[in-house]
């Protein structure tokens, strides 16, 4: 009786402090991850008044139909799409390339390594920064290069301007893909390697059929890791192009900071940041089954 | 796609065609070793084919390393140096004025301070929540504990992009309260760590590592006399050192590289990133001035990488490779 009294009064101790344990998270995602989620999909029920102080009308779901067919939101999201499409792909086959090449015994590849590594040292605004001046109309030395010396900069060239955004998004991030992708070409087992030299598979046919589907799981995070971080870009759009010219890189999440900031319309905002959650949802539940595998790996 | 391809190759700069020749020569030479590599004795042929990878090697190195090698030199440079063509590619007699300038008139040293400030706490916060909430998910009984882990795991699902707005109304209402406004307001280091104490990615990763930990040592703790807390702190914190190490160099990353929110809920308590974007509005003659601030503001990231390398791969690759 006793001995069962007390096994009693000790699973409620351990269960108060688990729930002691979880409290200080759980403060934080309520008040700044779900409360202002939940917020949101209120906020984008009812039309912002042009004055504030005035009340906020109802309008109910035809927020919704208006932003999400209004040229605004249509432009973003083939944008934010074009800007993914740029970046993702080319970042991951290059720094594939490189973790290919720095993949090997030979003297002095630490520091081969290291360089290739070195651009996670930049922030993105230091990466706007640098490229910023190289892409300057009177000083850039990019620009001199590209023959473009005195006139306009592709930062301001409605043609190349995303281009030009994708391509400092690429550089900035190529060391971090480095780093993922020789970490998932270390964890190809040397002897798979071996054996099919042994059977005689050349470079290529190794690298095709040993390397590339044993590093199907990086590859895999790295697309979605990377597409997330391309449909959230704000910083290089905001330092290097304002979302011009002619709103060629107004990116989503760039479209909801001007319309906080620009017009005041937290309403409107709503709406895109809804459906920025929406685009990214699918992307980020892709992200958790991996996790998920990754937790049936280890038990 | 492309504007007309003859004029843009009509107006290549000499520089860039000398910049092309030297890479069409490292190429040249790189087929020519590689061919010898191809028809000489296998041992010839693998030192051909040897220097041959480096040469591809070291051509790329340049590559990737020029923007940061002329942001270096430029910053070294008298500003109506830098706008000379054809362009100082080797500082003859490096000035180091515009460092002390951006440190001082162009505030880089308080923005450095600020971001150093907010980094600790968001890093340490980050730390002692994920530990501690990890540590319930991973030996502790409780009645909904399921459902909690998976509130957790759906923190992962809401970017912080989608609410910035909403939480930085919540920020301004908080700055009108007597009091918490006065360290929770705008433009207060609270507003800039508060919202990031918490990461449902931490606490998963650390309750990963702690999962690992074997049954029996907790069986044997018990035994010894050993609550919960030192449990926590002498065994299963120490054994999933790699993990934690690991995610707090993510979170240093994280917390150092922020943009958005830095932008939007300060004025003058800038933190660096933020800062260089009035560092990147002055004018020409001052140009150099922003080339030492962009340097200045890649310094700590760049200690980082050379102290840390191993553990740094660790933390950027966290969730990558299985394992």
């Amino acid at each position: 009786m006793r001995h069962k009294r007390h096994r009693f009064g000790r699973r409620a101790r351990e269960a108060m402090l688990g729930y002691a344990l979880v409290l200080p998270s759980l403060l934080v995602f309520g008040a700044f991850i779900f409360y202002p989620f939940v917020k949101n999909f209120w906020l984008a029920l009812y039309r912002t008044p042009p004055f504030p102080n005035l009340p906020r009308a109802w309008v109910g779901f035809s927020q919704y139909r208006e932003v999400l067919t209004s040229h605004l939101f249509t432009n973003s999201f083939r944008v934010t799409i074009e800007f993914v499409l740029l970046t993702v792909p080319a970042g991951i086959v290059l720094g594939l390339a490189l973790a290919v090449l720095a993949h090997q015994r030979m003297r002095g590849i630490a520091i081969y390594r290291t360089i290739f590594s070195s651009t996670v040292v930049t922030s993105v605004a230091v990466a706007s920064l640098i490229s910023l001046t190289l892409l300057n109309p009177q000083i850039g030395l990019l620009n001199y290069w590209l023959g473009r010396h005195g006139s306009l900069s592709p930062l301001d060239d409605p043609k190349w301007a995303l281009v030009a955004v994708a391509g400092v998004t690429i550089w900035q991030n190529l060391g971090l893909s480095f780093i993922i992708m020789s970490a998932g070409l270390q964890a190809v087992p040397d002897e798979l390697l071996e054996a099919s030299r042994v059977d005689g598979a050349g470079t290529w046919s190794r690298f095709r059929n040993v390397t590339l589907p044993m590093l199907s799981p990086t590859l895999f995070f790295a697309t979605i890791v990377g597409s997330i971080l391309a449909f959230h870009s704000f910083g290089q759009i905001d330092l290097l192009t304002e979302g011009g010219p002619q709103d060629r890189t107004n990116v989503l999440v760039y479209a909801i900071y001007r319309t906080v900031f620009r017009e005041n319309d937290d309403g409107k905002a709503a709406v895109l940041a809804v459906a920025l959650f929406a685009v990214t949802l699918v992307l980020t539940m892709l992200q958790l089954r991996f996790l998920e595998r990754r937790v049936s790996y280890e038990r | 796609m492309s504007a007309e391809p003859a004029t843009v190759a009509g107006a290549l700069a000499p520089g860039f065609a000398r910049f092309l020749m030297v890479v069409a020569a490292l190429v040249a030479a790189a087929i020519v070793f590689a061919v010898v590599g191809w028809r000489a004795r296998p041992s010839i042929a693998a030192r051909a084919r040897k220097i041959n990878r480096y040469i591809l090697l070291s051509v790329l190195a340049v590559i990737v390393l020029f923007p940061i090698f002329i942001t270096v030199v430029n910053s070294l440079l008298p500003s109506d140096k830098i706008a000379a063509r054809p362009p100082t590619l080797f500082p003859t007699h490096p000035l180091w004025g515009a460092y002390s300038q951006a440190w001082t008139q162009g505030h880089v040293g308080s923005y450095l301070f600020n971001s150093c400030v907010v980094t600790f706490f968001i890093v340490g916060g980050q730390l002692v929540t994920s530990i501690l909430a990890a540590y319930a998910f991973a030996f502790l009984e409780f009645p909904f504990k399921r459902v909690i882990f998976v509130v957790f795991l759906a923190t992962l699902m809401v970017p912080f992009e989608v609410v910035f707005f909403t939480n930085l109304q919540t920020v301004v209402s908080l700055g009108r309260v007597p009091l918490v406004g006065r360290f929770m307001g705008l433009d207060t280091y609270g507003a800039l760590v508060i919202p990031f104490l918490a990461t449902g990615f931490g606490a998963f990763l650390v309750r990963q590592a702690f999962l690992a930990v074997p049954r029996d040592l907790r069986d044997a703790a018990e035994l010894d006399g050993f609550g919960h807390f030192r449990f926590m702190w002498r065994i299963a914190v120490p054994l999933a050192r790699p993990t934690i190490a690991a995610l707090g160099l993510f979170s240093f990353f994280d917390a150092w590289n922020q943009y958005l929110w830095p932008l939007v809920v300060t004025d003058k308590t800038r933190t660096v990133q933020v800062g260089l974007r009035q560092l990147s509005r002055v004018s020409l003659d001052q140009i150099n001035v922003t080339f030492a601030g962009t340097v200045l503001a890649a310094v700590p990231l760049l200690i980082l990488l050379l102290v840390f390398q191993k553990q740094l791969v660790r933390g950027l690759t966290a969730g990558a490779v299985k394992g």
